[in-house]
């Protein structure tokens, strides 16, 4: 339990925007099979589109639009379909959960440009379109490196927070050598540049149902094949020639920067609301690794953090009732 | 002058050839807020190739982005679709324009010939460290092109030392050139600094580096 806590701050009630809510009823997304079904998932109860700055951001909600509200934000080359079992047991006790698809994800309008200021451009737009009460977030991976930046952008806008698997190691990289590293970066960057150069007219391959299922199930290996081939139907679509990932092809994991992951580290410290991380123990390719080693030198003194055993980086998705008791427990407390 | 429409993912770029000829290509990339020049500066006038002039995405004639997004690495993209159409070039940069031609001089080793860093808009960036966040907005009703968001945002790109010399060692290494790099810059912001420490980089005046750069393959 958090040592001491802060209390919610709140806000002044103005805030800039520039976003307007249309289509407040859009239909499922193309792709979205009626039929699919998995024990304890169950689709948004409302959905509706914001256009942030131009760019059309698919908002989905579960739970009374009275409730008070979680904003829960998916980590990068996902999407608001992985929420399905998660965000219903938040919701079921009491809780307004409003997922989105991030710009160039799932059914959100994929963007000339991508950058993380935008990505927070577009968190703070879509709580705009939401409430104007500090409200709780929880982020998974990217999403919670974007929620951590939002909050110490405005602070007021937030009583809580959840980030779960989105505090990233500021580990040093294996020792090589110099000329060895140059020979590394000169590849990743060409890399990105002939993608760049090609990004324009590619198109995302077409595969069977189960074929994506397979591809998720590597970076998601404990899942069941039912709940990845659920997965398939929120986040893909199904073409004449078969079903392709929504995500735009343009965007590519990795990329490169001069981000630096003791940014966000050095700065969790700062936080000055009730804070829930949660951690896993098994590596995989879409994870930073991060240990409780890594994390608590930055922790705020009211923080508390959770290393789940025998879990992924995918959290929540693996474990969505696990992890809702979790960060149930916590609101209980904090929020 | 003429003009040449080229893609780089989504956007539309104008490649503005300010002067025709024969032999490698003299790149003028503009600096924040900016757009190519419509003449041939004076002082790349004794250049004895062809000289093209980029605008960058969200300036002159170039497409604008929807909602922002703008980072020094898409103008490097820029840059590189330039490039592409050129074949090889020599680089000369201008403010925002320089930092970009420093990142695109390390990627692409064997097509840049040499890269010129000159004073203007924008040279300094967002500083050397990651500030305190905050989140600026734009008014997208604001007279563009330049696109408002391009002006915040790059002027908000982090630009760590350690980044910048990355790219001049990649540039040492691969190029192949003694000295790939000359800055002729009075303002030294900490990035550039850091790469006037480094070997392969020349202070000259930019007719002087012209000068160099077009004497060697």
């Amino acid at each position: 339990m958090p040592e001491s806590r802060t209390p919610p701050v709140r806000g002044s009630a103005r805030f800039p925007k520039y976003t307007r809510v249309t289509l407040p009823n859009s239909t499922p997304g193309e792709g979205e099979s009626a039929a699919a079904q998995y024990p304890g998932a169950r689709a948004p109860d409302r959905r509706r589109t914001l256009d942030s700055v131009g760019i059309q951001l698919a908002v989905s909600e579960w739970g009374d639009p009275n409730a008070p509200v979680i904003f829960c934000s998916h980590g990068g080359f996902d999407f608001t379909g992985t929420f399905d079992v998660f965000a219903p047991l938040l919701a079921a006790a009491g809780w307004r959960v409003v997922v989105w698809d991030q710009r160039g994800h799932g059914d959100s309008d994929h963007a000339p440009l991508y950058s993380w200021d935008a990505d927070v451009r577009d968190l703070l737009n879509v709580l705009d379109s939401t409430t104007r009460e500090p409200a709780v977030l929880l982020g998974h991976s990217k999403g919670g490196s974007i929620s951590t930046y939002a909050i110490q952008a405005a602070p007021h806008r937030v009583r809580a927070f959840v980030n779960i698997d989105g505090m990233p190691s500021h580990r040093p990289p294996p020792d090589v050598a110099d000329h060895e590293r140059t020979k590394l970066l000169a590849t990743e960057l060409s890399g990105w540049l002939d993608h760049r150069r090609a990004a324009g007219d590619k198109v995302r391959r077409a595969d069977t149902l189960a074929g994506l299922a397979d591809r998720r199930g590597r970076m998601n290996p404990r899942l069941s094949k039912e709940w990845l081939r659920y997965l398939v139907t929120r986040g893909a679509r199904k073409d004449a020639d078969g079903w392709r990932w929504k995500i735009d092809p343009v965007l590519r994991p990795g990329g490169f920067g001069p981000w630096r992951a003791q940014w966000s580290m050095a700065r969790l410290a700062s936080l000055p609301v009730p804070l829930l991380g949660l951690l896993a123990t098994e590596n995989e390719p879409m994870g930073w690794d991060t240990t409780p080693a890594d994390v608590k030198p930055y922790l705020p003194r009211h923080a508390e953090l959770v290393q789940m055993q025998g879990v992924g980086h995918f959290i929540h998705i693996e474990q969505p009732e696990r992890t809702a008791k979790l960060v149930l427990d916590f609101l209980r407390n904090a929020a | 002058m003429s003009t040449t429409r080229l893609r780089h993912a989504r956007i539309e770029l104008a490649l503005h050839e300010l002067r025709s000829g024969a032999g490698r290509a003299l790149l003028l990339l503009h600096g924040l807020g900016e757009r190519s020049p419509r003449a041939l500066p004076t002082h790349a006038a004794a250049w004895p190739g062809p000289v093209f002039a980029l605008d960058f995405t969200g300036h002159g004639e170039s497409g604008l982005s929807v909602g922002g997004g703008y980072t020094a690495e898409v103008l490097m993209g820029d840059a590189d679709a330039a490039l592409r159409q050129l074949g090889q070039a020599t680089l000369l940069g201008r403010g925002l324009g320089a930092y970009i031609a420093l990142l695109l001089t390390g990627a692409r080793p064997a097509s840049v010939r040499g890269t010129v860093l000159a004073d203007g808009l924008g040279l300094a960036g967002g500083g050397a460290e990651a500030a305190t966040p905050s989140l600026v907005y734009p008014n997208p009703s604001a007279v563009a092109p330049p696109d408002p968001f391009a002006l915040v945002e790059l002027s908000r790109d982090v630009r760590p030392p350690d980044y910048a010399t990355a790219f001049v060692r990649q540039a040492n290494e691969l190029s192949g050139l003694e000295r790939p790099i000359a800055v002729c810059c009075a303002e030294k912001p900490d990035w550039l600094e850091a790469v006037l420490r480094e070997p392969g980089v020349q202070t000259a005046s930019v007719e002087d580096a012209l000068a160099y750069y077009a004497k060697r393959s």
